[in-house]
This record gives C-alpha cells, sequence and structure tokens, in this order.
C-alpha cells in the first residue's frame, strides 16, 4: 500500500474540507478502499476518516420515512426495528451481503460507492478502462460470468456489487450529499452510471462530496418486500443476479409494485418497465414473466453470462410469486 | 509515523507506526499478539477476526489508526488466566479444529455472533413474516444449526472443522441460554 | 462398527481405556485454542526484515529491463534482489534412491538465477525491507520489462498435442487387460461420457511462510511442510551447505493438502534473501502470490466408456485422461489409476496423456488421482446404473472384485460391500424414489446419489527414538508433520498403548529436523509409516525392560519372553496374570536405571541414507504384496431449486474403511475434511487461469470459492474399524479417502433430482437453468 497521510474528520464541514486536498478520499469501514489500496488501484493521498462523524443514527423524518445515517453499520441498519418492520426488503438484502465481521464494519455510504468485483479491474496486469481509461477491457473477452447483462456498454461491462443498493432502488431512496458548494438530493437511480465511454466515472457525485445521509420515503407497499439473492455459495458470495421486490396485490390484481435486479448491470437495475407492466394486472405466474421479459428484452449477454437474462427472468418470477402467495395467506 | 493508543485485551498498547499498517499487522507484527490470523488479508476468510468493543470485525482490512481508543479482543484475551473460555473448552471437545489455523477467528467470530444473537440481531436465514406491522421484538431467534451456519459462514476452515465448529458453538449457546433466561 | 459422534470424549487414556481406538481431545488443542501456537510466520527474531515477491506478468520470455531504483528508494528498503544482482542458487537435484529429496523441487527453475521466465507469477524480483509495508509497497514499484516468446497457455487447445504419459513406478501410464475397445463396441449396454475437471488451488488457510535465519553457513528456517527431512536436504543442496546445518522447524502448519509437500519459490527466496541481507528475513505469501508461485491440481479431461450386460456385469471399461503439468516441472497427476482396482471386468483399457504448459507446474493436492478420477468413473458408473434400470449400489457390489482386477493381487482388505450396507441403512436409501426428479420438497428437487471412495495405502520408513524414564513417563521422538491431521495425538495413543501408559504419560515431540527424520507427510501414509517404527521402538525398549526385570531373582517377571509379558499400568504383567508383574518405576529404580531408551532407523550418519532406502523399499514392497487401500462409501442428498438451479447439499453419510482407527473422533474431522474439500470440487471451486495468457484471474479466497460454514450440512461419518492385516496396528490412513467419490455423489444426486448427468465440475447453476 502506498503512504497516505490519515486525517480523522471531527464534523462534516472538516471532512468536506479535507476532501478538496488532492487526491483525498473518505474512509468509511475501509473494508472496499483498504482492500483496493492494497492491491494498488485505489492510491489516495490523504485519507479522510468519517467514522467518528455524527452520521450513524437511524431517525424518522416528520413527513414520514427514514432518515439513515451514512455512517450506520450495515448489521446495525439491518438489525433496525423499524427497517425490519417497514423495508424488510433493505435488511434482508444487508444480511445477504458480505459476511457479519464486514457488515459490522461496513457503512451505508461505503457500501454504496464500492467498486466492482471484475477479476480484470482488480488485476494491475490486466486492460481494464475503469482502472486505466483508455486501455482497454479484457473483460469482455475474458472471464465475465459475473458481469453485466443490462445497460453495458463496449467500453465495460462490470456490475455493482452492492446488495444493500439494490434494495434501496426498489425502495425510491434519495441519498444526501454535502460538499464545498453545499447539499443536495439525489435519487438513487440517477446515483450510480452507466459506463458508456466513460466507465471510471461510476457516479454522480462530484469529487470531494461526502454521502451524509440516505432518506427512505413512506412507502406502505415495502412492508411486504423480499430480497431474493442467487450465487454460488449459500452464504458469502456475491450475487450472481439478485432481486429486490415489493407487492401489494388488492382483489387479484397488483396495486403496487417496486421491482430492482442486482447483479446485471453497472448499477442497481430499478425494473421500472417490468413495474409499469405489472401495475394494476392480474397477480399471476403468467404476468409476472411478461414483466420480467418486458424488463429482460434489451438484455445482452456474453459466452460466460448469457444464462443471467434466464436466471434473473426466473428469479424475479419466483420472488414475485412468493409475495403474492404471502399476499394471498396474510 | 504516528502515535496510536489501543486497548488490547483489556491493557493499553501504544504504538508508533504509520498510518498503512492494519489493525491485524499491528497485533502481530508490533504487539506479538499473532493469535489472530492472517489468511487472506483481502476480508475474505475471517482468519483475522477480533473483537472491537465487542463486536466482531475482520483486522485486515481495518487500519490500526482507525481503531486508536476502541478496546480491542483477540483470541490470546478470551481465557481467565489458565481457565479456559467455555468456547475453548468446546472446541476442543467437538473437535472443532484441526490444523488450527482458522481456529482463533471462529473462536472470536462465535463469541461476537452469540451477542448479536443474544441483543437479537436476525441472519439472512432467519425467517420473518413479511408485512410485521409493529417493529419485531420477543425473544432472540433459536439458534438452530442452520442459524450458526449462516452467522459464522465469514470464517473459512479449509480443513473442514465445521461440524464439530457448529457442535462447540450450540453446546455453549444453549448453556448461554439457560442462564439468561 | 464404531460411530463416530460430536460427544466429548472420556478422558483419554483412564486406566481401563486402551488409548487405541479412544476418542481422545487432540493433544494440541490447548495450543491452537489459545493463540500460543506459533506458526511458520510467527516467530520474533529482533533483528528480522520483510520480504515480497515481484511476480512476472508474462507467459514466457525473457526479462529485458528492470528498474528497480523506485522500489530501492522506498524508506526502509534494505535490498531489491534479481537476476542481476542476486546470489545464485545451485541447481535442483534430481532424485535418487539414496536422495530423494529432489523430489520436493516444484520446478527446476532456478529463481533469480536467470532472465528467463517460465510462467505467469514466477517471481523475477525480491524485495526486502524493514517492515512489512515498505516491502510490500516497494515490490509493486520494480517496473519489469519483458521480451514476450510464443507460450501455449491454453489447456483446451493443447489436448490434440498431449503426449502419452510414461508412467512412474507405482503406476504406469497405459494399462491394458483384454480388449476393452471391442467388449465396449459388443456390448449390450454401454455409456460413454466426456468429464472435465478445472485446476483447483489447495489454499490451505495459512499461506506459505518461511522465516529464515543464517548463522554462518548453518541455516533455521520456519516453514510449514510436508517433508521436514526433504526440505532440509533440498535447502543444504541449493545453497551448497552442509546439511547437518540446516533447521527446519515446522510444528504447526496451517494445512497443508498437498500444497506443502513441494518447495517453491517463497522458501528459496526467503533464504535467498536472509542471505543476502544477513539479517532474518521473513516472508508470508500473500494469498496472491500462494496462487501464482505455489502449485495445485491439475485440470483434467477423462473420458469414461463402460459395457455391460443386462444383469450389470461389466464387460468393458475404458478410462482416459489428459492432464497438464508445466514445460517447467510437475508430475503427471495418476487420474485412472483407480480404474485399475475398482470393478471387476475382463475388458479394461486406462490411459493417460499430458499436455506441457507454459504455466506453472501443477503438484500433488490431496488424493491426487483419484479425487478428479473417481468423479469421472463413478459418474459414469451411475449413469450405466440408469441405462440398466438398476439400482446404482446394486451395480457396484455386481461387479466388486474378488482380487485386484489388473494385477490379480489379493486385497489385503477389503469392505466396500459393508460400507454399503451400513451407509444405506443409515442414510435412508430405500426412502429413494430411483425415478429422476420424482423427490420434490416445495420448491426444491429432491436427490440421492452414491459413489465410491478409494484411496491406495502405501508405508514408507520413519527414524523413532522412544524414551521411557523411570517415573514412568514416555518421550517420542520423531520428526513427522503435524498439519491438522492428529498425528500428534494418535502416535501419542499408539505409544500410550504400547508401552501401557496413561496418554498423559506421553509427550511426542514433532516437526522438526531435531528429530529423527520422519515420512512424508502425505499419501496418507503417515500415521501408518511412523506407527511401524514406533511399535518396533516401543518394543524394544520393553524388551530391554524385561531383561533388566529378568537380571533380578524378585521380580516375578523372571524367566518370562517377549510374548509372555503385556505392556499395561505402567508396567510389564504376564499375560493373563492381573497382578503378576511390575510397574516400569520398580524395574528401572531396581536396576539403577533413570531410563531406558530404545531407537529405530537412527544411528550413524550412514543410517540415513540407508533409512532413505530402506524407505523407498519399503513402500515398493508394500506394492508388491497386496493390493491395500483405504475405501467407503459416500452418500449425498442434493437439493435443486426449482427456479434457480442452485445446489445444496443437505445430508451427507460416508462410510469407511480405514482399518483400525486410532482416535475416532480426530480420524472423523479428517475425512469430514476430506468431504468437505470434496464439495468444494463439485460445487464452487475453480482456478480460473485465462487462456489468453494464462494468468491466474481469480487469486483470492473472495472469488475462489471453498465452502463455507452454510455449505457443510451435518455430515454422519461411519468407520468399519477393521484392521487392515498386513499394516502395522491395522492401520491404513484416513486423510485422503474422504475426498475421493464426493464429487461423483453430489453429481449422481443432481442427475436423480433434475434428470440432467452434469459432467463438468464445478457444478454451477448455470448448467442446470
Ligand atoms: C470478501 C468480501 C465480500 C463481500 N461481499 C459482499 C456482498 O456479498 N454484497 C455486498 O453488497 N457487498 C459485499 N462486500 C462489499 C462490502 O459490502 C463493502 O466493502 C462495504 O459495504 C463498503 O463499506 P465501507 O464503509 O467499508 O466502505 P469503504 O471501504 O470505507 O469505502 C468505499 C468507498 O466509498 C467511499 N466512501 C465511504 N463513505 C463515504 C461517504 N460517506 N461519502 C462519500 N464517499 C464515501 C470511500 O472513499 C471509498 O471510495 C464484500 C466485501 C468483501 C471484502
Ligand atoms: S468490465 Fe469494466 S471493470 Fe472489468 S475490465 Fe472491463 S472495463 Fe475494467
Ligand atoms: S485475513 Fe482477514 S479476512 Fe482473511
Ligand atoms: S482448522 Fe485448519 S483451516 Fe480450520
Amino acid at each position: 500500500m502506498r503512504p497516505f497521510t490519515y486525517v480523522r474528520a471531527g464534523d462534516v464541514a472538516e471532512a468536506v474540507r479535507e476532501a478538496a486536498r488532492p487526491g483525498a478520499k473518505f474512509l468509511g469501514g475501509g473494508t472496499n478502499l483498504v482492500d483496493l489500496m492494497r492491491e494498488d488501484i485505489e492510491r489516495p493521498s490523504t485519507l479522510v476518516d468519517i467514522t467518528r462523524l455524527p452520521l450513524a443514527e437511524v431517525t424518522e423524518p416528520p413527513g414520514g420515512g427514514l432518515r439513515i445515517g451514512a455512517l450506520v453499520r450495515n448489521s446495525h441498519l439491518a438489525a433496525h426495528p423499524l427497517v425490519r418492520a417497514r423495508y424488510p426488503v433493505l435488511s434482508q438484502a444487508l444480511l445477504s451481503g458480505a459476511s457479519a465481521q464486514l457488515r459490522n464494519m461496513a457503512t451505508v455510504g461505503g457500501n454504496l460507492l464500492q467498486r466492482t468485483r471484475c477479476l480484470y479491474f482488480y488485476d494491475g496486469a490486466a486492460a481494464c478502462n475503469k482502472r486505466e481509461p483508455g486501455s482497454g477491457c479484457d473483460a469482455i473477452g475474458g472471464f465475465n460470468r459475473y458481469h453485466a447483462v443490462l445497460g453495458t456498454s463496449e467500453s465495460c461491462i462490470a456490475t455493482h456489487p452492492s446488495d444493500m443498493a439494490v434494495a434501496l432502488a426498489a425502495l425510491d431512496a434519495v441519498v444526501e450529499v454535502t460538499g464545498e458548494g453545499g447539499t443536495r438530493r439525489i435519487s438513487l437511480g440517477d446515483f450510480h452510471r452507466l459506463p458508456e465511454g466513460t466507465p471510471h466515472l461510476e457516479t454522480t457525485l462530484r469529487p470531494g462530496e461526502l454521502v451524509t445521509a440516505v432518506e427512505l420515503p413512506e412507502l406502505p407497499v415495502a412492508a411486504r418486500s423480499r430480497y431474493r439473492k442467487v450465487r454460488d455459495r449459500a452464504s458469502y458470495a456475491f450475487a450472481l443476479v439478485s432481486v429486490a421486490a415489493a407487492l401489494e396485490v388488492r382483489d387479484g390484481a397488483v396495486g403496487a409494485v417496486r421491482l430492482a435486479l442486482g447483479g446485471v448491470a453497472a448499477k442497481p437495475w430499478r425494473a421500472h418497465e417490468a413495474e409499469r407492466v405489472l401495475l394494476g394486472g392480474p397477480a399471476t405466474e403468467e404476468a409476472f414473466r411478461q414483466a420480467a421479459d418486458a424488463e429482460l428484452a434489451a438484455a445482452t449477454g456474453r459466452p460466460d453470462n448469457t444464462f443471467k437474462i434466464e436466471l434473473a427472468r426466473r428469479t424475479v418470477v419466483a420472488t414475485l410469486r412468493q409475495l403474492a402467495a404471502e399476499a394471498g395467506t396474510a | 509515523m504516528a502515535e496510536v493508543r489501543i486497548r488490547v485485551n483489556g491493557a493499553t498498547a501504544t504504538l508508533d507506526i504509520e498510518p498503512q499498517v492494519s489493525l491485524l499487522d499491528a497485533l502481530r507484527e508490533h504487539l506479538g499478539l499473532t493469535g489472530a490470523k492472517k489468511g487472506c488479508a483481502q476480508g475474505a476468510c475471517g482468519a483475522c477476526t477480533v473483537l472491537a468493543d465487542g463486536e466482531r470485525i475482520v483486522s485486515c482490512l481495518a487500519l490500526a489508526v482507525q481503531y486508536e481508543g476502541r478496546e480491542i479482543t483477540t483470541v490470546e484475551g478470551l481465557a481467565d488466566g489458565e481457565r479456559l473460555h467455555p468456547l475453548q473448552k468446546a472446541f476442543i471437545a467437538h473437535d472443532g479444529l484441526q490444523c488450527g489455523y482458522c481456529t482463533p477467528g471462529q473462536l472470536c467470530s462465535a463469541i461476537g455472533m452469540l451477542a448479536e444473537h443474544r441483543a437479537g440481531a436476525p441472519s439472512a436465514v432467519t425467517e420473518q413474516p413479511p408485512g410485521l406491522p409493529e417493529a419485531p421484538s420477543g425473544p432472540p431467534p433459536v439458534l438452530s444449526e442452520a442459524e450458526i451456519r449462516e452467522r459464522m459462514s465469514g470464517n473459512l476452515c479449509r480443513c473442514g472443522a465445521y461440524n464439530g465448529i457448529v457442535a462447540a458453538i450450540q453446546e455453549v449457546a444453549a448453556t448461554d441460554a439457560e442462564m439468561t433466561r | 462398527m464404531t460411530t463416530v459422534t460430536e460427544a466429548p470424549a472420556p478422558p483419554g487414556g483412564a486406566t481401563g481405556v486402551r488409548p487405541v481406538g479412544a476418542p481422545v481431545d487432540r493433544v494440541d488443542g490447548r495450543e491452537k485454542t489459545t493463540g500460543a501456537a506459533r506458526y511458520s510466520a510467527e516467530y520474533p527474531y529482533p533483528d528480522l526484515a520483510h520480504a515480497a515477491l515481484v511476480p512476472a506478468t508474462i507467459a514466457r520470455g525473457r526479462v529485458t529491463r528492470i528498474d528497480t531504483d523506485e522500489a530501492a528508494a522506498v524508506t526502509g528498503v534494505l535490498a531489491v534482489l534479481t537476476h542481476l544482482n542476486a546470489p545464485k542458487l545451485k541447481p535442483a537435484r534430481r532424485p535418487t534412491p539414496f536422495d530423494l529429496s529432489g523430489a520436493v523441487s516444484g520446478t527446476p527453475v532456478d529463481y533469480l538465477g536467470t532472465d528467463e521466465v517460465h510462467w505467469d507469477g514466477q517471481p523475477v524480483a525480491v524485495v526486502v525491507a524493514e517492515s512489512l509495508e515498505a516491502a510490500r509497497h516497494a515490490a509493486r514499484l520494480v517496473r519489469v520489462g519483458y521480451e514476450e516468446s510464443p507460450a501455449t497457455v491454453d489447456f483446451a487447445a493443447e489436448l490434440d498435442h498431449a503426449e502419452p504419459d510414461k508412467g512412474n513406478p507405482v503406476q504406469p501410464g497405459r494399462t491394458v487387460k483384454g480388449d476393452a475397445p471391442a467388449a465396449l463396441a459388443a456390448a449390450a449396454v454401454s455409456v460413454d461420457l466426456r468429464f472435465r475437471t478445472p485446476p483447483y488451488n489447495h489454499n490451505a488457510l495459512e499461506p506459505h511462510s518461511t522465516t529464515a535465519v543464517w548463522d554462518g553457513d548453518r541455516l533455521t528456517v520456519h516453514e510449514g511442510t510436508q517433508h521436514i527431512g526433504w526440505l532440509r536436504k533440498h535447502l543444504a543442496n541449493r545453497f551448497g551447505v552442509p546439511a547437518d546445518g540446516v533447521r527446519v522447524v515446522s510444528t504447526y502448519v496451517g494445512g497443508a493438502f498437498g500444497g506443502k509437500f513441494r518447495v517453491w519459490a517463497g522458501t528459496l527466496l526467503a533464504a535467498l534473501s536472509a542471505r543476502a541481507v544477513g539479517r532474518p528475513v521473513r516472508l508470508m505469501l500473500t494469498r496472491e502470490e500462494v496462487y501464482r508461485t505455489v502449485g495445485g491440481r491439475t485440470p483434467s479431461v477423462q473420458r469414461v466408456a463402460l459395457g455391460a450386460r443386462p444383469d450389470g456385469t461389466l464387460t468393458a471399461i475404458v478410462h482416459t485422461a489428459i492432464t497438464r503439468t508445466g514445460r517447467s516441472g510437475g508430475d503427471v497427476e495418476p487420474v485412472t489409476g483407480v480404474t485399475r482396482h475398482q470393478y471387476a471386468c475382463d475388458n479394461i483399457l486406462a490411459e493417460q496423456k499430458r499436455a506441457r504448459l507454459d504455466v506453472l507446474p501443477n503438484t500433488t493436492m490431496r488424493a491426487p488421482g483419484e479425487s478428479i478420477g473417481t468423479f469421472a468413473l463413478e459418474s459414469a458408473v451411475d449413469e450405466l446404473a440408469v441405462r440398466l434400470g438398476l439400482d446404482p449400489i446394486e451395480v457396484r457390489m455386481r461387479n466388486d472384485p474378488e482380487v485386484g482386477p489388473v494385477d490379480g493381487k489379493k486385497f489385503s482388505h477389503r469392505r466396500v460391500r459393508e460400507a454399503y450396507a451400513a451407509g444405506a441403512e443409515r442414510f435412508g436409501w430405500d426412502r429413494r424414489d430411483p425415478r429422476p426428479g420424482s423427490m420434490r420438497d416445495g420448491r426444491w428437487l429432491v436427490g440421492m446419489g452414491v459413489a465410491t471412495a478409494y484411496h491406495p495405502a502405501l508405508m514408507m520408513g520413519a527414524q523413532v527414538t522412544v524414551r521411557l524414564s523411570a517415573g514412568g513417563s514416555v518421550l517420542v521422538r520423531c520428526g513427522f508433520h503435524e498439519f491438522g491431521n492428529g498425528a500428534s495425538t494418535a502416535q501419542t495413543q499408539i505409544a500410550a498403548q504400547a508401552l501401557g501408559v496413561p496418554v498423559e504419560a506421553v509427550t511426542v515431540e514433532y516437526g522438526s529436523s531435531d528429530q529423527p527424520v520422519g515420512p512424508m507427510g502425505g499419501g496418507s501414509i503417515q500415521t501408518a509409516s511412523v506407527a511401524a517404527d514406533l511399535l518396533a521402538a516401543c518394543e524394544k525398549v520393553r524388551r530391554e525392560v524385561l531383561d533388566l526385570a529378568g537380571r533380578s531373582p524378585d521380580s516375578p517377571l523372571r524367566g518370562c519372553a517377549p510374548g509372555d509379558v503385556e505392556a499395561r499400568d505402567g508396567g510389564l504383567f504376564r499375560v493373563g496374570r492381573p497382578g503378576a508383574g511390575e510397574t516400569y518405576a520398580v524395574i528401572l529404580g531396581r536396576a539403577g536405571r533413570g531410563e531406558v531408551e530404545a531407537a529405530v532407523g537412527t544411528g550413524s550418519r550412514l543410517a540415513g541414507v540407508a533409512g532413505q532406502a530402506r524407505s523407498f523399499g519399503r513402500a515398493l514392497r508394500g506394492l508388491r504384496g497386496f493390493g491395500r487401500a483405504a475405501t467407503g462409501a459416500q452418500f449425498c442428498e442434493v437439493r435443486v431449486d426449482s427456479d434457480t438451479g442452485e445446489v445444496r447439499v443437505t445430508r451427507w453419510t460416508g462410510v469407511f474403511d480405514i482399518g483400525t482407527v486410532v482416535n475416532p473422533k480426530l480420524a472423523g474431522s479428517q475425512l469430514r475434511g476430506g468431504i468437505v474439500m470434496g464439495l468444494g470440487m463439485a460445487l464452487g471451486e475453480e482456478t480460473l487461469v485465462d487462456p489468453r495468457t494464462g494468468r491466474i484471474m481469480n487469486p483470492s479466497l473472495a472469488e475462489y470459492h471453498i465452502p463455507v460454514h452454510a455449505d457443510v450440512p451435518r455430515i454422519d461419518v461411519h468407520v468399519l474399524d477393521d484392521p487392515d492385516p498386513t499394516m502395522p496396528l491395522g492401520v491404513v490412513g484416513a486423510g485422503e479417502v474422504g475426498i475421493t467419490g464426493v464429487a461423483a455423489a453430489v453429481a449422481n444426486a443432481v442427475r436423480h433430482a433434475t434428470g440432467r448427468r452434469l459432467t463438468e465440475l464445478p457444478i454451477t447453476l448455470d448448467q442446470l437453468l
């Protein structure tokens, strides 16, 4: 790991100020950043430790919903009674990610900003446009079983590995960020970017901006939600495909629905098209399949990962089927 | 170089280290506490698990400076003098170890896990009926084998001592439950 | 029959409990659970420096430019060693019958000796620094320029160019009995399947680590190894120093699985660096460096074709395999070995080929040959059973051989039938509906499968000393290897039994070159090999004690022949006459002796060479006499998610014949461990070698999926505690048989659950969508 300067920020203003130094990065739990620094992929000259900032609370804003401080640990958020009761999909997504140890360290902000697990991104000897713009993409002709099938470009086919973010995408979350220019709010759908020609630009965060909170709107349908993660091991493995879904069935018809996919794109993939197909229609297996098909119509696979398209379709159907069944019995 | 003070197994340690030094390397190379193991330094095996203020973390991805002032417990801090911690005894009795390299991490992880469980934390296999109107309350979920396995999945054991580890934890969890009842 | 359970042990060695066969707790359990056990990177030296490797990033060629300035400028860097400035190693020796140590050389490549690059990942420089952080950081700053030569790295593309394997002293590359191709063509029922297994890595949880300390020409290395004796000689040879001056300390080894049998770059370069900087040096490989510099298991492509009569009698077996070796080393993995022993058949063809690639040489990994060979063979037998409409156990029983199918040798012991019978009952095989896809549990498709486990048994020699002191304590010394196998506990029990003392009275010193030379810790040979010589040494002690007793007219043992007495209750007693005997304290006290000591296999320096030849001889003789093996029956239940194709193993029963069980608790752990590793092979593990570059792309425990807790169900292990009459104490060895047959049992269960025969490992959900 390259030497760097360590600064511990006492408050948000100080953190933002320190982050203005060239080459500075925020240090959350460090579970992604320290790993990448050791791999010589991240090379910050300054680390601004933000873990002692007073941003580790989950609160209920007057207007409803939930406000989650950026430094709430993943494990604490997953166990939070209000999250479990009102947004179970978020609790489940968090609990399906990484390991208990990592979840105790990982922060909400860091989780959102974790980088891809693409094998070629991790290997300094490989060509990777994300790591070194313009160098090429060794994943396209190489091992790409874990790679994206939606929203890819000829520059990059990496996925965003977060589970939490998939649930947040389904829940219409909003990210609050603070920088030297002040505070702004970015909807989660606009927070991560697709690769296009610039895969090294991963979010719409401006340099030096600090994620301070994530806000969840009040969302009754979210009480009936699930996260389904499909992976190679029974635990402690990144998603091949995951589905975050919330479903409300009224008289056999879909009254409300939220759907997002993970493991398929460079961002948590909100399935707007599928939601459109589902809303108001019958809550049947056939309808679920049509919705999944509609969402995945634009998907393109590579030799190793074409299976993900079918897998995503089946996982969407299975998750909605389960939610519908639970709605029927509740 | 910076001076960093951390509390390790109840004693204060002062270290003169670069900020690049991980908590794991600080323990192993600077404090001579080699109980915490390095299996990957990638956050992927759990061999380096220690407790920070009672919570289990992987010390290989923790920078020591960041843990300034925190209370760290390593495997060396589990026994009470010559008296082994019940979990250490149970690991031996159930043969929850072979080469022993993952063992310190498994032990620290299990202790952290039991505390999480006592506090009512769910896991990915905890069945939770959707649509709970209120915040869940009541006693923590029963620590079934499936629960233990899921909760301990951050600790790899290449020797495959998993069955013994689960049995050992289950035994201790049972007496734990007795005591808290 | 002994059931291995998780129940706490009765206190080991209590009077009345026979130490051999008792579920004694691991003798090093306390050290390992308190953090007191020191592994090889954990020995403190005041002056210690740290090393880091710089791996090559091309598969073949030359280093044309190596810029070390930036690295050397890092504060704390002591040296940057490259082929331009490093002290030269002596060439690796080829093994001879009198010095087999050359066999531990992972590759003959002279690290830092030339500008040549033989595989992607070969170290081309080493950085030594005051701190770990400085060494690692500086290693990233070494800039290397290469001239690349055409390299052959794509195994799949080289299959057509594979050359016949010449075989080895244990197994020829090609075995022909009858005319298998003709019999296959004429068979009433046949299957002909092609299998693929990927490269695997051992991934012992402790990365290979070396702490090397020179004192003049004397060298101490702390190193986890599976062959202390050979490592010592090999180091002496490579550094041109006397072997006597090389000390190897290997008390605790954090897992091995064959991966710590050979000597790789890290060990040599740590010692080289220590010599160059004149300070103790530690090199703990990063996980990535383990992948790039320590060989793993070869990939394989196999064909198994079987012909049978409608009643299930086999008429033809064809098993061919192509595996990979490095162009710069590696042995052919004996994949088809098992096929020469498993089923009675008049027509057998077993044949191996190898493709030589410009990749890191492969090496031994748990049950080399059998682990992947049984996947193909036992899957094919299962498929044959399906075609025959017969129960897969039935087909196996119908063809269970009376004698070695190819060599015609008698089996010393074969209990495969009993293993299946016991397993079927424990597992509930009769609940299996044979129709594929017929057993469902909600969204899960349930399947059950079986496979036969097989691993040949070998024995080599050991040097052992045993010292019995008047106080009744026993000290055993033998430089064998304890990497979780339970060897130290097992030998403690054996010595306790042989001398009739409680387990607590026995101390075993092992794991270093300070002790007499032990056998290799591999091939499942160690327990039996040490036991043979330990028993001989204990026998010598007993004779001497008896002799001492006999000199006294008062002794109730006077006039007794060795066969008339037995060792128990801390002394010698007449057989069948309780009370007629004396304790060691009495006998030695009267004789004025503080202790009695006996040695087997040691002595002069010449004895070392003789011992080697004796050991090799024992191994070959053992092969000549009988067909000997550990065997077993693996029973597996899988659940396959009908939506996603996820496969989860939910139940397991393994019944094994490993001869006498010295310690059912520890043997159970060994067997379970093998099964767990087999589950990894079956369902998750794969080393990804980029066919374009020959570079390993997932050198990480995050992306190479070994099983986690959640992947492993409760494993019911059962041992037929039945001594092998041709082995010391009847012990066969349990280290490897557990992994064999596992992948096949899983694949067979998946076949049953889904109707799909999967022939490529690992079995991942995409194959089932
Ligand atoms: C072995 C392993 C397995 C894993 N498996 C999974 C998995 O299955 N699913 C999953 O979702 N994740 C998984 N993870 C990833 C893990 O969830 C992330 O590493 C973690 O969430 C990152 O959080 P952190 O606080 O540690 O971030 P850090 O490592 O501290 O930071 C990550 C990035 O975010 C930036 N950052 C942090 N906080 C802020 C902030 N408030 N504002 C602006 N920038 C910020 C940092 O500068 C850095 O660039 C795994 C990780 C490992 C090592
Ligand atoms: S997929 Fe993206 S991250 Fe991976 S190598 Fe290509 S450009 Fe890099
Ligand atoms: S060493 Fe920290 S997780 Fe492996
Ligand atoms: S005991 Fe060896 S890795 Fe767990």
